[in-house]
């Protein structure tokens, strides 16, 4: 039931986000982003880490069809629920530093997406997952779309051309599927859609080879992997702050966590033949992403191609097979959730102060804003993967589950972390040290509230850097679940 | 039954008040009207009643199918305040003329005898020639009336054709008699069998014609770009739901047997692929709204050819199920298209996209309303239209057309392009001058459309109320 209303309460709150206009939407739509993180957290205290699916409920959605409406969580669905729940506050908060014309309907919009992304990490039934994959889409397309830079008319339709073509195919692939299970447990339809059926079907090498496409497109789209990966940085550019946090920051984890929930459990055979191809184009995606990035001239762009050579590397983890891998991506989801918020809210900030993301524009802010420049050195270093702080834990689980696959692979996936110090550093040095510039002359350091928003990121930075087992501990269950679904069959 | 005799009697009684020139009462009573003779339909839910020694029967299937034809009526009424306001236009006449037409629908989705289908077609048809021509002073107008009529009679003329032919090779013009004598050929069948054959596709092709399936098509786009926004509408929801549900019933109850099916499944496959093809591309290439829903309506007709050629062989099927959703999401969703397109284009006087320019900005309420529409004709979850495609397509995967689900997939990919592009006018798009004025709307317009968006939505979250009831 916990599972339902940490559902629906978004919604509600966003509907009834409309009696309020303009500013006056800003409290209450943190108010009820709060509420929402206060649920999230009573259910991971009081979550058994012991046990597998819990909070779960299920609601016979459209009876003819076997469709139910079937939530739940497990560790891996608690961990990304928990990262939806800090990481909306933070980004609703981040909002209130620019003046959007209809606040509330932008705040209304983010709340609704808010329930999209958490019925994608619950749902246990195909369609149901398929349908609020799509509920996470359409918010955050208008997000995008009515508040973004001068091309987003253009870039945002791209986004949503891929994003949508993609998931249909995954659904076709799950209408195939469906049409493999048995009658549905009431007996009313002839089959069922829920993923345990989806785990018990018995397919053929050969079928598991071209239904893993069909899936995968989806997840390869959102996540995105090369050579799916076109739409983003543009996207990432155009779209306003918040809703790249939203898109880097969460989005792009419903594809890994989809690969991990609905595609090696489901086609373990498929994933078998296609891994090196797919970890093929992983480490590519790490390699190019970061060799890009050290070209980028502009702070955003720079940050979205660092993050798709990020995603490559939990993409590589996840398909070595391996448990430390898929720890590895699930505690990378969240370190890299926290990283890429707190660093797109400080290019935010600097933007706004000074009206460009040029890092030729800027320079020597640290002698302006020396807190800004903890802070950034801080998300930057999580990023890097420096020892102690969250990054580390992640990229080096997610390493040696690559290397424990394939040695060549994982020493060539390695790079990433010298790369990823490159073109970091190099930013931070030409944006935070160095002469002043004509930009950067009447600077001002972080206000309060600012960091406000950046203390809660930075807390989370070091406890998963220190304490990592706090989270590890809760996807355990879960990652062993699916690793004895994949070698079963 | 009562539906019928309601509507007709009711719709003489309309026109005696038009002798009134009441014209703001006619709106509200018409609504009265409408949402009364639905209430009405209703009960005859669950039982099974014939009528005219068996020509007509009213069955779940006809309630249901009559019920979002009058649904689609009653909200499609308040568009027609423009006309209230209009001392010149009549009408009385045009909303008689509606109910007539509703009188034809309800005979299309309940006949069990082709001459009440040749009836409920002439009927309706007949109402919409007329409807088509209303803006009398509008040279287009007059030219869509013209166009519709000179095809619309043809086309009835091979339907009636085909009516004869396929009596002359079974002997009777009864649904389930048709169905025997197909599959118990009396001696001497053999050498009719052409005759059989050549009538039903003359059938199909007349069918083909009314719910504007390909190659049937080509006066789609020009007859509802000319004739009035609010008939439009009509056309595009109440003939088509209508004639699907006729479609269905002929395919079912005639021809079942597997002679025949080898003969018409064919056809259909091929019209559909065409269809599909035809509306989703032509649409793309459009710049006029009204064109481009013109080319919508031809490829919702192709997913609907899909639900048929994909029945199995039960009247209450899978088949049936997946027409009444899609019809009644595609009903919803196109309603509230064409009542934003013609409140703009009334107001701004365009019909192009870039009319629609920061239509967020000064009605917030019809660019909501517009892009819900717009994305359930897309099939995008959240929507009735997604639901509708969903059982339409999962009914044929399992009956095994997986090529042709697939390229349908394709083309519904396609069809993406061109519904967003209305939504990216309002949203993204500035106003110019022609565009920054706020288009006026009432409270009934309001309420229609606020009621449209929240069903769409209702059928996208809900499916379970409308999925399988047949």
């Amino acid at each position: 039931m916990l599972t339902v209303l940490l559902l629906l309460w978004p919604v509600a709150a966003a509907l009834l986000l409309h009696f309020f206009k303009g500013r006056a939407a800003r409290v209450p739509a943190l108010g009820a982003a709060l509420v929402e993180f206060a649920l999230a957290a009573y259910a991971a205290l009081t979550f058994n880490a012991n046990n597998s699916g819990q909070f779960s409920f299920n609601l016979n959605w459209i009876p003819s069809a076997g469709i139910h409406f079937a939530v739940g969580m497990d560790g891996l669905s608690l961990l990304l629920v928990l990262l939806t729940a800090v990481l909306v506050p933070v980004i609703l908060l981040s909002a209130f530093r620019r003046n959007f014309e209809n606040e509330s309907v932008f705040y209304a919009l983010v709340l609704f997406m808010q329930t999209g992304l958490i019925g994608v990490f619950t749902a246990q039934d195909a369609f149901l997952f398929y349908f609020m994959w799509e509920v996470a889409l359409i918010p955050i397309y208008f997000l995008a779309g009515v508040w973004g830079g001068v091309n987003r008319a253009r870039v945002t339709f791209k986004f949503f051309l891929y994003t949508i073509i993609g998931s249909l195919f995954m659904l076709a692939g799950f209408v195939y599927l469906y049409f493999q299970t048995g009658p549905s447990a009431d007996g009313l339809s002839a089959h069922n859609s829920a993923l345990a059926s989806f785990y018990a079907l018995n397919l053929t090498a050969d079928t598991q080879m071209w239904v893993f496409w069909l899936i995968f497109a989806a997840f390869a789209v959102k996540m995105p992997i090369f050579p799916f990966h076109t739409w983003q940085p543009d996207t990432y550019t155009e779209a306003p702050a918040p809703a790249t946090m939203l898109l880097s920051g969460i989005m792009l984890k419903m594809g890994i966590y989809g690969c991990m929930r609905w595609l090696l459990p489901v086609v373990p055979m498929g994933v078998d033949y296609w891994q090196n191809l797919v970890l093929i184009l992983a480490i590519i995606g790490i390699i190019y992403g970061a060799i890009i990035a050290i070209r980028q001239q502009d702070v955003k762009r720079l940050i979205a191609y660092s993050s798709l050579s990020h995603v490559g590397l939990m993409i590589a983890g996840v398909f070595s097979l391996t448990q430390m891998g898929l720890q590895g991506a699930s505690i990378q989801m969240l370190a890299h959730g926290v990283n890429v918020v707190g660093m797109f809210f400080i290019a935010d900030a600097i933007e706004r102060r000074t009206g460009t993301r040029n890092i030729a524009d800027l320079g020597g802010l640290t002698r302006k804003a020396p807190v800004l420049t903890v802070c950034f050195l801080v998300l930057l270093l999580g990023t890097v993967a420096l020892p102690l702080t969250n990054g580390f834990v992640g990229e080096f689980l997610l390493l040696a589950g690559v290397y424990q696959f394939n040695h060549w692979m994982g020493a060539v996936a390695g790079v990433t972390i010298i790369l990823g110090a490159v073109y970091l550093l190099r930013m931070f040095q030409r944006v935070m040290l160095g002469p002043d510039s004509s930009f950067t002359e009447t600077f001002t350091d972080l206000t309060g509230s600012e960091l406000a928003l950046l203390v809660p990121l930075i807390v989370l930075v070091f406890w998963i850097g220190l304490f990592p087992n706090t989270f590890l501990h809760l996807s355990e269950g879960s990652v062993m679940n699916i690793l004895n679904e994949v070698v079963k069959r | 039954m009562n539906s019928i005799i309601l509507l007709s009697v009711l719709g003489l009684g309309n026109l005696f008040l038009g002798f009134r020139r009441s014209n703001r009462l006619l709106l509200p009573v018409m609504m009265l009207i409408l949402g009364g003779i639905l209430t009405v339909n209703f009960l005859d839910w669950g039982s099974t009643q014939s009528f005219f020694n068996g020509m007509l029967t009213i069955d779940n299937f006809s309630v249901a199918f009559t019920g979002i034809v009058l649904l689609t009526a009653l909200v499609l009424i308040p568009f027609s305040q423009k006309y209230v306001l209009d001392g010149e236009a009549n009408l009385a006449e045009y909303y008689s003329l509606l109910l007539f037409s509703l009188v034809g629908a309800i005979m299309l989705v309940s006949y069990n005898h082709l001459l009440m289908l040749f009836l409920g077609i002439e009927i309706l048809s007949v109402a919409m020639y007329v409807l088509a021509g209303s803006d009398k002073r509008n040279l287009r107008s007059n030219e869509a009336a013209l166009k519709y009529f000179l095809m619309g009679a043809f086309f009835t003329g091979i339907l009636l054709f085909g009516m004869a032919l396929l009596y002359g090779a079974t002997g009777t013009f009864v649904l389930s008699e048709i169905s025997f004598a197909v599959q118990n050929p009396a001696p001497g069948f053999e050498s009719l069998k052409p005759m059989l054959y050549i009538g039903m596709l003359l059938m199909l092709i007349g069918i083909g014609f009314k719910v504007s399936a390909a190659p049937f098509h080509f006066w789609t786009p020009d007859v509802y770009e000319g004739t009035p926004t609010f008939f439009a509408a009509f056309m595009s929801t109440i003939v088509k739901t209508a004639g699907f549900a006729a479609f269905l019933k002929l395919l079912v109850q005639a021809f079942p047997a597997a002679n025949a099916q080898g003969i018409w499944l064919p056809t259909l496959t091929a019209m559909c692929v065409l269809t599909l093809l035809i509306g989703n591309v032509g649409a793309v290439a459009q710049t006029s709204i009204k064109r481009m829903l013109a080319y919508s309506s031809i490829s919702h007709a192709g997913y609907l050819l899909i639900a048929l050629v994909a029945y199995n062989g039960q009247l209450e099927g899978a088949s049936a199920n997946g027409i009444l959703f899609y019809s009644l999401a595609y009903s919803v969703a196109t309603v509230a298209a064409f009542g934003v397109v013609k409140l703009v284009a009334d107001a701004r006087q365009r019909e192009d996209y870039n009319g629609l320019n920061g239509l967020a900005k000064t009605n917030p309420l019809l660019a909501f309303s517009l892009t819900v529409s717009m994305l359930s004709l897309a099939g995008i979850p959240l929507t009735g239209g997604f639901f509708g495609k969903f059982f339409v397509f999962s009914a044929a995967v399992e009956n095994g057309y997986i090529g042709l689900v697939v390229f349908a997939v394709v083309m519904s990919m396609v069809s993406i392009y061109y519904y967003l592009r209305p939504i990216i006018a309002m949203y993204m798009r500035d106003t110019d001058a022609t565009t920054n004025e706020v288009v006026p709307v009432t409270t009934f317009q309001a309420g229609a459309l606020l009621l449209l968006a929240a069903l769409t939505v209702l059928l996208g979250v809900l499916p379970g109320l409308v999925a399988g009831v047949l």
